[in-house]
């Protein structure tokens, strides 16, 4: 055969068999579990009396529901529904022999932060979880997706999924970024130019030289919103710097076998010649730091721009969209971004929540203050070992001494299923990957931007381009 | 998972694009452990004036008239009818356990989400997807005074209208008959038991690392 794409490769060396309709029984080897979208499947499996098909495959840890506050950490969830939903979990795992970082463990974390970080994200694997944001780990030239509860219960049981293959789509990403424009603002432009439904039945592959010359962080979060581009998932080649990351990684290979792996895993890339169904170019020397004004993350536009009008859109359905999120979010037509003031800011989230992200946070808060109309300013860490590298790098001071808020770890206001929330009418900008309606806390109004971004929001009280601070 | 059956029903024209599983089945009841019982809460923001918590009694509160939903011509509808982009957002299954909680059965958009799209088949939903010129002409018929009524043939792939027109429709095959017979995808997946061993078996020599 020809020459195939990263995702044709992954997809060959995981089929178990294809049916007489084309439908294929792909093979799981890893499985992400968390204590919102698992109690179901664990009950259908009990139901059926039915066990896990590899225990081993399978890791579990609390995060969408857990206190980020060390008060209500130490005494106990407050809310009795979310304390049982976390609490289930660990006997769930408990009877089913599942590893489980509990709350309180140093490991434990926002899953998409703690698989690559534990080395359970392995290149060239098939990774699911009952979470959209699983094509973050596709940053590992890995094929990692989001799935509904049923199928977290099928994978238990089985180990497999049904299938069938995604068209390809290979977005490159050309040239050099600029300063001060980072990951996010990468994919916040791709998700502004392709639309929120412009992956739908696609795989996209980011390449090109501006994604090559990313951190490993950084490509995590280019596939982390993946999904809000509407694709599957979201792949980055292996190159050296994957390579380097998995190395000593505790659930990684190691010795011999890393060295082996290490050689399979470099042949991860698309071929020369490969053919995708569609590719797009984007010239990174053009994208400015993003923020998102609307009620979807494809409403985005550059810091220097300006609220659309609808009145200016000839699709009407898009003029109703364009004036439902306006309406929802307090803003007019024409109004500047840079003049939006803010009452909240997040940084966290499975977005940007990692090591690096912190350090590019706390290099715009160092010797700044947060400014005085900010009621609320979080900084959550994505994992316990990300908050104590940053502690031992100092960057919970430099944030403490700014007047952030410095949190344990989990999503947090990212979904705010716990305390940390808006209130109706309250504007944030959050580094997290959803401005829906309600998102945030209900009424609560969402603007995404980078983390650099968040805090030059923050330490000027609206929206301003981190680069002219 | 009850057999789909072939049915006629009402058509609630909820024109939207982009409409998110947060708000089909708002972050709160997510905590629940239950499969259950989450239809009351279905566009729980959209639909109620209060702010909506779980195990409220929902007969008690207050109703935004403005919302389809609250019509009584739509209270018994079954075929929701939306924009582009239906279901994005989160892999929650709570998506379409609400809309079929509340008696949904088939939704009918331009486009659907990836994740929410595979859900619905597990829940006895049929999601359809139409060319948006016909979603536009749908939701014209459906906005008149009198409801729109659709009779759904899914052996046939044939929607047809109270008019007398008729739609045909795409579905996988492999969907289309797990959703005829109702059948239970993990049993039947466990019938290749010793094809998913001998792909294990292979895979531990290319790739032992996987299983370490
Ligand atoms: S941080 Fe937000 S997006 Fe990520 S897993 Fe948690 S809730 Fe989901």
């Amino acid at each position: 055969m020809g020459s195939k794409t990263l995702y044709d490769k992954l997809w060959d060396a995981h089929v178990v068999r294809v049916d007489e309709t084309g439908t294929a029984l792909l093979y799981i080897d890893r499985q992400l579990i968390h204590e919102v979208t698992s109690p179901q499947a664990f009950e259908g499996l009990r139901l059926a009396g039915r066990q896990p098909w590899r225990t081993s495959a399978n890791l579990a840890v609390p995060d969408h529901n857990v206190p980020t506050a060390q008060s209500e950490r130490a005494s106990g969830i407050a809310d009795p529904v979310a304390r049982i939903q976390v609490a289930a979990l660990g006997t769930n795992c408990a009877s089913f022999g599942i590893t489980e970082f509990a709350m309180g463990d140093v490991r434990q974390g926002i899953v998409h932060v703690i698989g690559p970080e534990q080395g359970f994200t392995l290149p060239g694997s098939t990774i699911v979880c009952g979470d959209s944001h699983t094509s973050t780990h596709g940053a590992f030239g890995a094929l990692a997706f989001g799935i509904g509860t049923s199928e977290v219960e099928h994978v238990l049981a089985t180990q497999c999924l049904i299938q069938r293959p995604s068209k390809t789509m290979l977005i490159s990403v050309d040239g050099e970024l600029g300063a001060g424009v980072t990951a996010k603002d990468i994919v916040l432009a791709i998700i502004g130019a392709i639309g929120t439904a412009g992956g739908t039945g696609y795989v996209i592959e980011f390449g090109g030289a501006a994604i090559q010359a990313l951190s490993m962080e950084g490509r995590m979060t280019v596939c982390n919103m993946t999904i809000e581009a509407g694709a599957r998932a979201g792949l980055i080649a292996v190159d050296e710097k994957t390579i380097d990351y998995m190395r000593g990684r505790p659930l990684a290979p190691t010795g011999e076998l890393f060295e082996q792996a290490a050689a399979s895993w470099r042949t991860l890339v698309s071929d020369a010649g490969a053919v995708f169904d569609r590719v797009v170019h984007l010239d990174a020397a053009s994208i400015a730091p993003q923020v998102t004004w609307g009620t979807s993350p494809e409403m985005v536009l550059p810091i220097d721009g300006q609220v659309p009008d609808p009145a200016a859109e000839a699709d009407p359905v898009k003029a109703a969209s364009i004036r439902n999120a306006l309406n929802y979010m307090g803003l007019t037509a024409g109004q500047p971004l840079a003049e939006i003031a803010v009452d909240k800011v997040f940084i966290g989230s499975c977005t940007n929540s990692r090591i690096e992200d912190l350090r590019a946070a706390a290099a715009v808060a160092a010797g700044r203050k947060v400014s005085k109309n900010i009621k609320l300013a979080l900084v959550v860490p994505g994992s316990g070992l990300v908050k104590a590298q940053a502690e031992a790098e100092g960057l919970d001071q430099i944030f403490t001494a700014a007047g952030f808020e410095w949190r344990e770890p989990g999503c947090s206001m990212c979904l705010a299923m716990n305390a940390d929330r808006l209130e109706a009418g309250e504007r944030c900008a959050s580094t997290s990957n959803r401005n829906f309606e309600g998102r945030q806390g209900q009424g609560g109004r969402t603007h995404l931007v980078s983390p650099a971004m968040a805090v030059a929001a923050a330490v000027t009280g609206h929206f301003v381009d981190v680069r002219t601070l | 998972m009850e057999p789909f059956q072939n049915f006629s029903g009402i058509v609630a024209p909820l024109d939207r694009a982009n409409i998110d599983t947060d708000a089909i089945i708002p972050k709160q009841f997510l905590k629940s452990i239950k499969r259950s019982g989450f239809g009351p809460y279905l566009f729980d923001e959209w639909r109620y004036l209060d702010h909506g918590e779980p195990d409220m009694d929902c007969s008690q509160r207050p109703l935004n008239s403005e919302f389809i939903l609250n019509d009584p011509r739509f209270s018994a509808a079954q075929i929701l009818l939306a924009r582009e982009n239906f279901g994005c957002g989160s892999s929650r299954e709570h998506a379409p356990w609400a809309l079929a909680d509340f008696g949904f059965r088939v939704i009918l958009a331009p486009s659907f989400a990836d994740i929410f799209f595979n859900n619905c088949f597990k829940n006895g939903i049929l999601p359809i997807q139409l060319e948006s010129d016909l979603i536009g002409v749908l939701f014209e018929k459906a906005s008149g005074v009198a409801p729109l009524r659709i009779s759904v043939d899914l052996p046939a792939q044939l929607l047809t209208l109270d008019d007398g027109n008729q739609i045909p429709f795409t579905v996988d095959v492999g969907n289309k008959q797990r959703l005829i017979e109702g059948l239970d995808d993990i049993g039947l997946t466990l019938q290749q038991a010793d094809a998913i061993r001998e792909y294990e078996a292979r895979r531990k020599v290319e790739a032992p690392w996987v299983f370490v």
